[in-house]
């Protein structure tokens, strides 16, 4: 990692999409940042596999709505969140110009479904602003890594491990159809 | 012995097969009637780990496994009693080579008196009069060995030409003041006239001579007979070679020369130091073996390229006595072994290639019903033929990963003598359909389920011989392990004859555990069934076996992981049943594509005993709880796929939708209502876990022609689902659900 | 041309390293399971040398030698055996039925390769 040409970013000028997520200073990341309705996220770079328009879904029975369903990637099944239901604003009403954001959560592989891609910021970890309590809300402090205003926009940054961290539990609690004999313990 | 190193993963796979073989050579070895043939392979095992081992340079696991090869020798030449202690000594021994082959895979040393304890066992049950032979490990680095049974690469070497060991120290001492140069070897060699027949060739050998230096070669054919006495495989010459050599060549490099054949031959080596030292002077230096009367030479060759060139009819005849490579277009590929290690990596490559294929084929497959139908006949045609090559490449690809089951069950017998040893009771471990065949993957994954499920059958299953005696039955309990196909998967059966599932028992602490309302009506196959609950455990103290943080409701889930069911049956007093049902492959299936609303599922082939529309006749419901429906007489359970799964837009009367009639690999029927019957295809098994999660009633996933993933359906779990559907109006809390599994099915 | 020698080891280890090493060095390699195998493969091939192993299932190494030595054809090809101590009774009963030398194991591949040229050129 050279310091050099990433200190002169510090500070969450916005920089080219191409430029290197090796050169950049460890002291800051790149962000994808993307919309949903009138707000707007960003993930690590670094989690990011790929971006893809959206394509039909498989419904996966007894979940969620968040849980949008399966597509295949490639040979591989992956599943699709609906960011917009995950925080409480109802399904997404899909077109052809919604878009997956593919990420990689260990060894996990899903999609986030969002309605547009809309930036790459490289973001200096000092401007990254600690989140207010939303307690009460869909989604805790504990699934957001930050916030950041760029230009006059405020980017809510997500931490996409604990995001999704917490699925399997809460979709057991919210809505596994489970049978009584395997729910004892 | 850099290049040896990428033999070292076939080493370490073979050794642990040896380890295997010894281990269940052990288990079947009984004090009074030892098998040698089972006593061999044992000893053949411990002793290829320890050849390989020394290739790769692993002293200490070679030093170790030698302790134990050699108690293993004793064995074979009946030296070595064989009691029950031995036997224990030697399973330890065999575990504890196979720790050494972990730390040398892992390239640690071991631990410090790691073998001390088993070394020092091993050597109690050699007999007084072996015990020297037993060395000091090798690793230890002063273990003088008066004859050197194993020591390091490099004295191994050495020991090689024992006979002539002192000599050669003698004359490398006697060496050392010659200045460097050349030295003037002169070698007299008279072989015995019956050298050809131990495979032997002179020329060979005074060709080796002449990769030393220069070598001139003196041919004696005064000992040849005349023509007609002449026998081509006796050998009548003798030798005189004068090597003009660099000072590194020394003794040992010559008589390495003549090292097979130091015993058939006189030989008689004799150096020099350069001429201008001294023209007569050089006494011999040394005289390993016993001093060839060597006749004088009469025939001077000088030999410069080819082997010596033998006179008379001696040469060609000796030649044509072997066989001479001619090699020529008869080369043949030659390789008897009939396997080929190939890499798992590659194998997995290629499954994964042939479940596209199948994808990409059932693809076209739907495209071509598309088109007009009675004009592309010949298309359709090809079509069906790519079908079938797919269906039988897909077979031969799946055969590659089959593997028997005895790899798994081989390692039971141990497992029931630990076990039998841990709760003091008698057991006989009977095997059957060791050979048959299921994938890799199944295979290993059967590994924990069986242990645990062997083990509940003798702690939980068995009663002790007292008891058993009292009741009349033999003291040794049995527990029968079987392997058989039957539909397209693999049954596994584990059956004792021991007490039997103790209902009353079972349901007391299903109730207790608040897994069961109090006054709750189930029947046998139900409370049998409740020991495959998480939590559940009859034995009253959690004991030293069944308490290894694992349940039966582990087992079950483990088995379920792999798309399996397992069940129980019980008589009491006579017995338990465990019967498991397994894929055979987990790659690929066989299914019918159904649809619901706007969704896609697939059900395995192997559930479904046809499908009908019913009439409205044929349909009743059933206390207000379910619908039922008259199908060959019997009365089967609806099932509404679209509720079970919450899909909107279906067809919710089964007089308009279709009704699958499934079974569940236990024999119970249910009746699927879906919206169609799409067709039926074969389906490449995708992993919906991998990325995700489990999903109640759905086996896996699948990628269909279109591109789009398709749910498996799981049978059994679909059952299940709606069983509690029914009681589940406004959901309970957990601890105050009703009685499971009341309604009749 | 290429001589061909047969290697003949229960260990797929040892069949791997001893083939290895000789395919480096120049020689075809054909190879056996067992004693049994191995009089298979000369019955098809033309073997200018066998490296045995002694101790083998289904048929040993010593009654390998014995049989090859038992044919005329077979009297004079160079037999190998593979030992694992430097055991003088191994080596003499090796010798008694008619093998030509011996290796040691562990072999580094230069001594395998110096004792096959010693032997069968």
């Amino acid at each position: 990692m050279s310091s050099s040409t990433a200190l002169a970013t510090v500070g969450g000028t916005r920089t080219d999409a191409r430029t290197d997520v090796m050169a950049v200073n460890a002291a800051e990341e790149q962000y994808v940042t993307f919309t949903v309705g009138s707000e707007e996220y960003g993930v690590n770079i670094l989690s990011v596999r790929e971006i893809r328009g959206w394509t039909p879904e498989s419904r996966l029975p007894n979940l969620p709505d968040y849980v949008r369903g399966v597509i295949n990637l490639r040979g591989i099944i992956i599943p699709i969140f609906d960011l917009r239901a995950r925080f409480g604003g109802g399904a997404t009403a899909v077109t052809k110009r919604h878009v997956v954001v593919v990420i990689q959560v260990g060894e996990r592989t899903r999609g986030i479904l969002v309605d547009a891609i809309s930036d790459i910021l490289t973001i200096g970890h000092d401007a990254i602003k600690p989140p207010p309590d939303v307690d009460g809300g869909m989604v805790g402090a504990e699934y957001l890594s930050g916030l950041y205003t760029a230009d006059d926009r405020m980017v809510t940054l997500l931490c996409v491990e604990k995001l999704f961290s917490v699925e399997n539990s809460e979709l057991d609690s919210a809505t596994r159809a489970l049978p009584a004999l395997e729910r004892a313990s | 012995m850099e290049d040896l190193s990428r033999f070292k993963q076939t080493y370490f796979d073979e050794s642990a097969e040896l380890l295997e073989v010894a281990e269940s050579g052990l288990l079947r070895l009984t004090p009074g009637e030892v098998d040698s043939d089972e006593v061999n392979a044992i000893f053949r095992a411990v002793h290829s780990i320890k050849g390989g081992g020394g290739a790769f340079g692993f002293t200490e696991l070679v030093a170790f496994a030698h302790e134990f090869e050699t108690v293993m020798d004793g064995v074979r030449n009946n030296t070595v009693p064989v009691t029950t202690e031995l036997v224990d000594t030697l399973i330890r021994a065999n575990d504890l080579l196979g720790q050494m082959l972990a730390y040398a895979r892992e390239g640690d040393p071991a631990p410090a008196g790691t073998t001390d304890g088993t070394v020092a066992a091993l050597r109690r049950h050699l007999s007084g009069g072996d015990a020297p032979q037993v060395q000091a490990p090798a690793a230890a680095p002063a273990a003088p060995a008066p004859a050197p049974v194993y020591a390091d690469d490099e004295d191994d070497e050495a020991g090689l030409f024992g006979d002539a060991m002192a000599a050669i120290a003698a004359a490398r001492a006697a060496e050392d003041p010659v200045p460097p140069g050349k030295l003037r070897w002169t070698i007299v060699f008279r072989p015995r006239s019956d050298l050809l027949m131990s495979g032997n060739e002179p020329a060979f050998m005074l060709r080796a001579l002449r990769r030393l230096g220069d070598a001139t070669v003196e041919c004696h054919t005064d000992a040849l007979p005349n023509l007609q006495n002449l026998e081509a495989e006796l050998l009548h010459l003798s030798w005189t070679v004068t090597l003009i050599a660099d000072a590194d060549v020394d003794l040992d490099k010559i008589n390495d020369v003549f090292e097979f054949v130091a015993d058939d031959c006189d030989i008689r080596i004799t150096a020099e130091a350069p001429p201008p030292a001294a023209p007569e002077a050089p006494p011999p230096v040394t005289d390993p073996v016993p001093v060839a009367t060597a006749a004088p030479p009469a025939v001077v060759a000088a030999v410069p390229e080819a082997p010596p060139k033998t006179p008379g009819a001696d040469a060609p005849k000796a030649e044509a006595a072997r066989p001479r490579p001619n090699g020529g277009g008869a080369e043949h590929a030659g390789l008897t072994s009939h396997t080929i290690r190939v890499d798992l990596d590659k194998i997995d490559r290629l499954v994964n290639m042939v479940g596209e294929m199948v994808i990409t084929q059932a693809m076209i497959a739907e495209h071509v019903r598309e088109l007009p139908p009675g004009e592309f006949q010949e298309l359709l045609e090809g079509l069906e033929q790519l079908a079938q090559h797919t269906r039988e490449l897909r077979e031969s690809v799946m055969s590659i990963r089959a593997q028997p089951v005895s790899s798994v069950f081989s390692r039971m017998p141990r497992l029931v003598r630990e076990c039998a040893a841990t709760t003091g009771k008698e057991v006989q471990l009977v095997t059957s359909g060791e050979t048959t065949e299921v994938d890799k993957t199944v295979v290993e994954n059967l590994v924990d389920p069986l242990t645990h499920m062997i083990r509940n059958s003798i702690d939980h299953g068995l009663e002790g011989p007292e008891e058993r005696e009292r009741v009349g039955k033999p003291r040794a309990g049995t527990v029968h392990l079987s392997a058989q196909h039957r539909s397209g998967r693999i049954v596994i059966e584990i059956t004792d004859d021991g007490r039997g599932i103790n209902r009353p028992k079972v349901l007391s602490k299903a109730i207790e555990k608040g897994l069961v309302q109090p006054g709750a009506t189930l029947s046998d196959e139900e409370i049998d069934n409740l020991i495959f609950l998480p939590g559940f455990s009859t034995a009253d103290q959690v004991s030293n076996l069944s308490g290894r943080g694992v349940g039966m409701d582990v087992v079950r889930r483990n088995i379920t992981s792999l798309g399996g069911r397992i069940g129980v049956y019980s008589t009491p007093g006579e017995g338990s049943r465990f019967v498991l049902s397994l894929p055979l492959t987990l790659a690929v299936l066989d299914g019918m594509v159904i649809s619901v609303g706007e969704e896609r599922f697939v059900l395995p082939l192997t559930n479904i005993v046809e499908s009908l529309r019913p009439k409205a006749a044929d349909l009743h419901g059933l206390v207000g709880k379910c619908d039922v429906m008259m199908a060959r007489g019997e009365y089967v359970r609806l099932v509404y796929l679209h509720q079970l799964f919450g899909i909107p837009g279906a067809v919710a009367d089964p007089t308009r939708a279709l009704v699958v009639l499934v079974e569940t690999e236990d024999g119970s029927r249910l009746g699927l209502v879906v919206d169609e019957v799409l067709g039926q295809q074969q389906v490449v098994i995708k992993s919906l876990e991998a990325n995700f999660r489990r999903l109640d009633g759905v086996a896996a996933a699948t990628i269909l022609g279109d591109g789009r993933v398709a749910l498996i359906l799981d049978v059994a779990g679909l059952r299940e689902m709606s069983r509690h559907m029914d009681s589940r109006a406004p959901r309970p809390p957990v601890a105050a659900l009703p009685a499971p599994a009341l309604e009749p099915v | 041309m290429k001589k061909k020698v047969l290697t003949v080891d229960d260990s797929r280890t040892m069949r791997d390293m001893v083939s290895f090493t000789l395919k480096g060095a120049g020689y075809d390699v054909v190879e056996a399971a067992d004693g049994q195998q191995a009089l298979g493969v000369i019955g098809a091939n033309k073997v200018d040398l066998v490296i045995t192993d002694l101790n083998m299932p289904v048929m040993d190494g010593l009654t390998l030698i014995r049989r090859l030595r038992a044919t005329p054809a077979h009297r004079t090809l160079p037999i190998l055996m593979l030992t694992t101590e430097a055991d003088e009774k191994k080596k003499s009963e090796g010798r008694a039925v008619g093998a030509t030398g011996w290796i040691v194991k562990p072999f580094n591949p230069e001594k395998l390769i110096s004792v096959v040229q010693k032997v069968c050129g």
